[in-house]
């Protein structure tokens, strides 16, 4: 039940409270209550029918970049 | 594409570089300590990933990875479940929960054999779908089972806003919604778990912040890593956590790309206006205090705990499952291994206990992956 998944805004409803997102092909409709800031084509986690956090994709490349740095090219 | 964000992380070629380090430097770490490291996984999503992965087993001897209580449908008590079972057998009334609830155990039976004998019990997938159900059928009372951490909380609490505001009055919640700093403590607090440091749920801290966990450094003087789920997110996080071994213990990010410092403001404000802390009977970890979720005072007409009070009042205490050591299991005292019943008549065919019929509970991630010690 503790599924989580990531997925795109692919559009949101008039009134900002719901929006459609796609998930590896997959459509649906999701809650936004929680995520009022978000963006049609930001990358969200989606968890129990509802949007809960916006995915930083710049965070995510610095700290992809980070790990490599430090865990792969030492020795 | 979604694609290029999640085919990096599992990438195989990068994952077994990052493990040949890792196993490096948890090796020297464990070799100046003279034993093994043990480090507890809270979050029962990360229990499954590390046993998929193998990240359990490869690690061995240097780190020994203990489970903690991090399965919101393992730690429900057999109480509330008893008290569920008792409200779908109420003539109109039906219950809405996760799939993953039905099977598990109380100790008079599970919501499915409710079910198979009668009752009313309905899988949702969010308490949305609960609400639309009170709202296609007015003429039955709906009750969501609302199980979950910090991460699923915040979904009911909106969804009980929006009852309140289109005035469903034929939807209720009761909440079996828990706290997971306050579980966290009491497996921490418990002497008999030697532990040394503790990879933490990501999911739940996206809503509640990396500074949530700050008082297990604080407190209990442990190193702790927000960890994602995917391969090369939780070999990063080991990683990073071998890295500041030596400095003063910390709680580190390793998951960047959704966990913030300070959480999600909008769910904070969400769960703070729908709920009230409360003490909570936590499978085998007993009453914690201030762990639980019940609903505010101004939601006290959709609240399920008070308004059905009466359909459990005749109830006998519940009586544990003969042979079962989920308790055990969930406060990381032993691992499935150490039940006598792992294999041997508790299977996720036929599962005994609650850690075998979740998905993300430890015996059953023990099973489906033979994990072997
Ligand atoms: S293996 Fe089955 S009986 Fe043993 S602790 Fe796990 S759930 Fe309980």
């Amino acid at each position: 039940m503790c599924l989580a998944a990531p997925a795109q805004i692919v559009r949101i409803e008039e009134g900002g409270w719901l929006a459609e997102v796609e998930s590896f092909g997959n459509r649906r409709s999701v809650g936004l209550t929680l995520v009022p800031e978000a963006k049609v084509g930001d990358y969200v986690i989606v968890h129990a029918g509802f949007a809960v956090e916006i995915i930083d994709e710049e965070a995510a490349k610095i700290s992809l970049a980070t790990w490599e740095e430090l865990l792969c090219s030492t020795k | 594409m979604l694609d290029e964000i999640i085919k990096p992380l599992r990438d195989p070629v990068r994952g077994r570089q990052m493990l040949a380090e890792i196993q490096a430097r948890w090796h020297t770490l464990a070799a100046r300590r003279g034993r093994p490291i043990v480090l507890m996984e809270f979050c029962g999503t990360h229990t499954v990933a590390l046993a998929r992965t193998g990240i359990r087993s490869l690690l061995l001897p240097e780190v020994e990875l203990k489970s903690g209580p991090g399965c919101p449908v393992c730690v429900t008590d057999a109480r509330d479940l008893d008290r569920a079972i008792a409200l779908a057998s109420v003539p109109g009334v039906t219950v809405a929960t996760f799939g993953d609830l039905l099977r598990v155990p109380g100790s008079r039976g599970s919501l499915q054999e409710a079910r198979a004998q009668g009752a009313d019990v309905q899988v949702v997938a969010s308490p949305l779908d609960a609400l639309q159900l009170a709202i296609a059928h007015r003429e039955r009372q709906v009750v969501f089972l609302a199980a979950g951490f910090e991460t699923t909380a915040p979904a009911t609490a909106v969804t009980v806003q929006a009852a309140a505001r289109q005035g469903v009055e034929n939807f209720f919640v009761y909440s079996l919604h828990k706290m997971t700093p306050p579980g966290l403590r009491a497996v921490l607090g418990d002497r008999e778990i030697g532990i040394d440091g503790v990879i933490l749920p990501g999911h739940v801290s996206l809503i509640v912040g990396r500074q949530a966990w700050d008082f297990v450094a604080e407190e209990h003087q442990l190193p702790g890593v927000v960890a994602g789920f995917e391969p090369v997110e939780l070999l990063a996080a080991l990683g990073l956590m071998a890295l500041h071994w030596d400095e003063e213990p910390q709680i580190l990010n390793a998951y960047e790309r959704v966990v913030r410092e300070r959480g999600n403001g909008a769910a904070q404000q969400a769960l703070a206006e729908s709920f009230v802390p409360v003490d909570a009977h936590w499978r085998g970890l007993g009453l914690l205090p201030g762990s639980g979720l019940a609903l505010a005072e101004r939601y006290r007409q959709w609240d399920a705990v008070v308004q059905f009070a009466d359909c459990w009042r005749d109830l006998e205490p519940p009586k544990p499952i003969a042979g079962c050591r989920c308790g055990d299991v969930l406060r990381g005292v032993c691992t499935p291994l150490d039940c006598r019943l792992f294999g041997q008549g508790c299977s996720p065919a036929t599962p005994v206990g609650p850690c075998m019929v979740s998905q993300e509970g430890t015996c059953a991630a023990y099973a489906r992956f033979a994990v072997a010690k």
